[in-house]
């Protein structure tokens, strides 16, 4: 696999299993989500709904809607999300095993 | 009323507001989206100063005096609140943890801060841009940084966190400036400004000799810049000193300048003006940031560009006149408390200039080629809103019509400037006559199970 082109500092967090688009990954619990899916060398989110262009977190801070995953049914700005145990995350509008 | 005083945003204006009112004997609930205080500039300090303060330097690990302001009796923070309503200047309606909910406050004062200034630039929708404030978030909150990134814009933010990268050990490949020397000339004109300024003026050029000692080189005057890729960045490209180069990397960090976050104040129809110095729109406001709705002040970066401490001071003259227009504090007292703040505040701004000239937004960003990507969500170009104004649209609300730009769920944070500005230049008008987006209630998405769960106060009288 090709190096993440994010790495974090470390913080001694516990890490949790979760699901992204069918992709088991252990992340940091407690981590902000779209940080931890970056270090954990996630680099496509979503696509968009107009032309499936891909898409990753842009500002961080909530305002432009860019890291929108899907967790339980509702599509949810990854950058103010926290990692927990079970987390499962598909991209929206995308079936949770990626397809 | 439910509290006499609500404030939107625990950053440093509305921490700074929260204890000088708190103090003047209000009861203030102070609202904010994140989990921990300190707003994007002092993003979790209280747990990430005693971590990476080495890293991420003074000016941000003093952001903990202003947090320790929520330790004054009479303040409420309540954190994770998403509000997406203001009504009547005094009702505010929010969400928290999945059940929407409301408030009422004799006044408000809305102190939610500032977005990156929206850079579009061919390629800038890629995986792997992002703004350089959101790798300070990823740094401040995550510890996480970006291994192989070029730095784009211009302005000392851009400075701050290449010196942050390079203390973190994983320096940027390069900084690729948009600034020009005609610009630092022009700028000189401002030189006593910057001198009132020394200390921010001799810390910038610290970072920029940490930066050059580190090897990490410079380029600036860029022009003709844009990322290239197709699933994801992979470089930088962009003409300086008549050359033209790539530079691969894995990460672009985009920044020239920062505008107002004017959506809540827009959306209680406070009017805003054109300014042409910082180039953004800014609502129009008082010395004491009183708006013309005589519940509702604005304080810090969302009133216009002035950095953390200026921000701080301008919530303290804020929460100094709500507390008197509530009866809590005498004219005389008011006055006599605010003198030296705006001593202070004056004295904080004076650089602005200098720095608002030096580092002037990235022209060819303003007024982008036709094939760029202006509306990030609905993915409308440059030359899609320039054809929407030779068909008649003469206004960014029409231009939601003829084409979705900024209907999206960012709701024209980041395309709101650009879309007006191209509209503007097309009909050969003004920035104030061709306006901005109608910004409507909910401020951000709300979902139906949201509002179901709510709780009103109705409910808990029923």
């Amino acid at each position: 696999m090709k190096t993440a082109s994010f790495e974090t500092l470390s913080e001694s967090r516990a890490e949790v299993p979760v699901t992204f688009a069918g992709q088991e990954l252990m992340l940091p619990e407690g981590a902000n989500l779209a940080a931890a899916l970056l270090a954990a060398g996630i680099t496509t989110f979503r696509h968009t709904p107009t032309s499936g262009a891909p898409r990753a977190p842009f500002c961080m801070m909530g305002a432009c809607f860019d890291c929108v995953v899907e967790v339980d049914g509702i599509t949810r700005q990854a950058c103010m999300l926290t990692v927990t145990e079970g987390l499962t995350i598909s991209m929206p509008q995308e079936g949770a095993d990626g397809s | 009323m439910d509290h006499d005083l609500a404030i939107l945003g625990a950053g440093p204006a509305g921490l700074a507001a929260a204890r000088t009112a708190a103090e003047c004997g209000l009861s203030v609930v102070l609202l904010d989206e994140q989990s921990t205080p300190g707003g994007q500039i002092y993003r979790d300090v209280d747990r990430v100063a005693p971590l990476r303060g080495d890293i991420l330097g003074q000016d941000y690990t003093e952001g903990r005096t202003l947090t320790q302001s929520l330790t004054t009796p009479g303040i409420t923070h309540i954190t994770g609140a998403t509000v997406w309503a203001i009504e009547e200047g005094q009702r505010i309606s929010y969400t928290r943890e999945g059940r929407g909910a409301q408030l009422s406050a004799g006044h408000i004062l809305i102190a939610t801060g500032a977005l990156e200034r929206p850079m579009p630039l061919p390629g800038w929708t890629l995986p792997g841009v992002m703004t350089a404030g959101a790798a300070q978030i990823l740094l401040k909150q995550s510890g996480t940084l970006a291994r192989r990134a070029v730095l784009v814009g211009c302005g000392p933010l851009l400075y701050l966190i290449g010196a942050q990268m390079l203390r973190a050990g994983t320096p940027p490949l390069a900084l690729v400036e948009t600034q020009t020397r005609g610009d630092s000339l022009r700028a000189l004109r401002h030189a006593p400004g910057i001198l009132r300024g020394w200390r921010y003026a001799l810390k910038g050029l610290k970072m920029l000799a940490d930066l050059r000692r580190a090897g990490v080189p410079r380029h600036t005057a860029a022009h003709d810049i844009r990322i290239t890729g197709t699933d994801r960045a992979e470089g930088v490209e962009f003409t300086a000193k008549g050359q033209t180069r790539t530079i691969a990397c894995d990460t672009v960090l985009l920044h020239h300048g920062v505008t107002p976050n004017t959506q809540a104040a827009r959306s209680i129809d406070i009017p805003h003006h054109w300014d042409a110095r910082q180039a953004c729109y800014q609502p129009q406001t008082d010395a004491w940031g009183g708006t013309t709705l005589p519940t509702v002040h604005i304080a810090g970066d969302g009133a216009g560009i002035g950095g953390a401490k200026a921000a701080s001071l301008a919530g303290q003259i804020a929460a100094l006149d709500i507390a008197h227009h509530a009866g809590r504090l005498p004219i005389g007292d008011r006055d006599l408390k605010a003198r030296p703040l705006l001593r202070r505040l004056s004295a904080e701004r004076a650089p602005r200039a200098f720095l608002d000239t030096a580092y002037p937004p990235f022209a060819q960003a303003l007024t982008p080629d036709d094939s760029t990507i202006v509306c990030r969500c609905e993915e409308v170009t440059a030359g899609d809103i320039r054809r929407f104004a030779t068909m008649g649209c003469n206004g960014p609300n029409q231009a939601k019509a003829f084409g979705r730009a900024g209907m999206g769920p960012c709701q024209g944070r980041y395309c709101g400037l650009t879309v007006s500005a191209l509209l503007a230049t097309a009909n050969g008008q003004d920035m104030d006559e061709t306006g901005y987006y109608r910004i409507r209630p909910p401020l951000k998405p709300v979902t139906l199970g949201e509002l179901a769960a709510m709780d009103t106060a109705q409910d808990a009288a029923e």
